[in-house]
């Protein structure tokens, strides 16, 4: 029950009865919304879906810790490679693919946890650690891009330099009368569906908890948290790792869904992108960053239908001018003027 | 013979290396010692230096006033950057890297789609000379003196001119330098005028040496990110020292494993450096003296 409670608070915008009759009419349109859309559009959707855990990811890093990290595209490769290389050894029997899922979320942790603690207990902060976390996503991807050779290899799987690998099992589920294979269409989107809003109430429960409200005091003032007792570091630590794990997750479900992941997908580009989603969004606020992430995504799919040229130039002024205009974001500043239209209205 | 072909193919190397790291750093490290801004365009002002030098050679300049071009091009380019967007985010640094980030994307997605994917580039210049049988690019050597020149007149303009007192004011106590009359707003803007026209300076010298593409500022700013993040924020005691340290780590791992390895060794270098002293080499240097 304590851990329900939770589910609002300080640290999260929507509360109230309105809030939660608002998501579950958002639930309920994403359930239904199969029922009046073909198998491919609702598999792109499952797409948008798949890059969703990495903007909340980069929202508990960024928005709520006050660490700016570009290293999420880093994690979302590493896993995305894992997912890859452990798959196309193993093959997909036994649902080995969750258990593929699981192993290279856990690899992200790991490296995240040992970047993490060079970075924090170094006391790296501020546009340090934006500039080390960059420069750690362009090393990888620049070493990925240099696998093409035959002696590039793990077991079976071959990286394949700038090709990036490819062929590798979709999500299979083991089920009584055989495997239930997750191909991009109505069944993996109600997977990543479920998924997603099982992460994002833990995130919400998280964030309203202890660990939230000291990583919240810590963004405010660092120094005047660890006057208060609370390790600093380890707070950043965590917040860091969680965030980088479920970059990760985006990482396993992108390679799972399109069976395939490159190099590019690290690259300086597609790491702007998480940034650019959660900072448009608003970085202080988990369902801010759950909308705004969603509207960017299918914004920039629209755009690249017209020229996915000038997508890019778009999608770096939009950026330019949220921080000018709107440094909260743009759903944030829409949120809070629903709440102070409905006050007014209350108040007559 | 043989050891002293050796030592001088070493030497070059590291010359080599720590000019790059120098002439890619300086225009960062002085906008970030100065006013604590971390311009993550900084590659793309690069990029602007390079493509205006390539344009102007080839229009028939000869190539130092091509190179001059460039540097005042891209100067120019960052000055109307700090007016329109920069000035707005002063005391908001992570605010300001996000979106000098969308800067450079807009930047080099707009070069592919108004100049398209590559220009056609203009040769290196001066031949090659010869030590123990092996040839050496004469160009490189240029470079490792225009590095050095580099420093040297930033020394003098800082510590020699009355722009270089204001601004060491301004950086010390802003508020009682404007107390004092200077106009702290024209000084932040030529500092950043200043950090961009050394960036264009950065391409300029290289072009004749790169294949020029508009994404070629990502081949500078990581060896640009990790010399400032080790020098930390004084130029000549930071970025110097630490390009000379890193300029030798890379070009020990270049000559053993090869270029990529000495990139990763590098950032592995860093982030080892950073743990032990997160001010930088300056910090470390300014904290003994003090």
């Amino acid at each position: 029950m304590t851990l329900l409670r939770r589910l609002e608070g300080p640290q999260t915008l929507g509360r109230g009865p309105a809030f939660w009759t608002a998501f579950a009419f958002a639930v309920a349109a994403a359930v239904a919304y199969p029922w009046f859309a073909d198998g491919y559009t609702v598999g792109n959707t499952a797409y948008f879906f798949c890059w969703v855990f990495m903007a909340l990811g980069l929202c508990l890093i960024w928005g709520y810790g006050g660490a700016l990290s570009f290293g999420q595209t880093a994690f979302f490769g590493l896993s995305g490679y894992a997912y890859g290389v452990l798959t196309l050894n193993v093959g997909a029997a036994y649902g080995f693919t969750l258990a593929a899922v699981v192993l290279a979320v856990a690899l992200s942790a790991v490296m995240a946890a040992l970047l993490g603690y060079f970075l924090f207990f170094g006391r790296i902060g501020g546009v340090f650690l934006g500039i080390i976390t960059l420069s750690v996503t362009l090393a990888l991807e620049r070493f990925m891009a240099q696998t093409a050779g035959p002696e590039w290899k793990i077991g079976a799987a071959r990286l394949n330099g700038y090709n990036g690998m490819s062929g590798m099992p979709p999500l299979t589920v083991p089920w009584f009368d055989g495997d239930v294979v997750l191909f991009p269409d109505v069944a993996l989107y109600y997977g990543l569906l479920a998924l997603l809003i099982v992460v994002y109430l833990a995130l919400r429960i998280l964030v309203n908890a202890r660990f939230g409200n000291v990583l919240v005091a810590i963004r405010e003032n660092p120094e005047r948290a660890e006057m208060l007792g609370y390790d600093v570091r380890r707070y950043q630590l965590a917040a860091f790792v969680i965030g980088s794990a479920l970059a990760g997750l985006s990482g396993t479900l992108y390679t799972a869904w399109g069976q395939y992941i490159t190099p590019s997908s690290m690259g300086l580009t597609a790491a702007a992108l998480p940034v650019i989603w959660v900072a448009v969004g608003g970085r202080g606020d988990l369902t801010a960053t759950l909308v705004g992430t969603l509207l960017v995504l299918g914004g920039f799919q629209a755009l690249t239908i017209y020229g996915s040229q000038y997508a890019l130039v778009v999608m770096g002024l939009l950026l330019v001018v949220v921080v000018l205009a709107a440094p909260d974001g743009l759903v944030v500043a829409a949120m809070r003027g629903l709440g102070r239209l409905r006050r007014r209205e209350a108040g007559r | 013979m043989d050891l002293l072909t050796h030592a001088f193919t070493f030497l070059y190397q590291i010359g080599d290396a720590f000019s790059f790291l120098v002439l890619s750093a300086c225009g960062l490290a002085v906008v970030f010692g100065m006013m604590g801004v971390i311009n993550l365009a900084h590659g793309e002002l690069i990029m602007c230096g390079a493509y205006v030098t390539a344009a102007t050679t080839r229009a028939g300049l000869p190539l130092p006033l091509g190179i001059l071009a460039g540097a005042l091009a891209a100067g120019a380019v960052g000055m109307v950057m700090e007016r329109l967007v920069i000035r707005h985010l002063y005391g908001r640094p992570l605010d300001t890297i996000v979106a000098t980030w969308g800067i450079s994307l807009a930047a080099t997605q707009g070069t592919l789609i108004l100049l398209g994917s590559s220009m056609p580039g203009i040769g290196t210049p001066l031949g090659s000379f010869t030590v123990g049988g092996y040839s050496y690019s004469t160009y490189r050597v240029v470079l490792m003196v225009a590095a050095v020149a580099v420093l040297a007149g930033l020394y003098l303009a800082f510590n020699a001119t009355r722009f270089g007192t204001l601004a060491r004011a301004t950086i010390q106590v802003p508020h009682m330098a404007e107390a004092l009359g200077v106009d702290t707003r024209t000084v932040y803007a030529l500092t950043f005028g200043l950090g961009a026209a050394l960036a264009g300076l950065a391409g300029g010298l290289y072009a004749p040496t790169m294949t020029i593409v508009p994404t070629m500022g990502t081949t500078f700013i990581m060896e640009a990110f990790v010399t400032v993040v080790v020098g930390g924020a004084d130029i000549f005691l930071g970025t110097a020292p630490a390009a000379l340290v890193l300029g030798t780590v890379r070009a020990l791992l270049t000559t053993w494993q090869g270029q990529l390895f000495g990139q990763i060794g590098l950032l592995v270098a860093v982030i080892l450096v950073i743990r032990v002293l997160p001010r930088g080499i300056s910090g470390l240097i300014l904290r003994e003296r003090a």
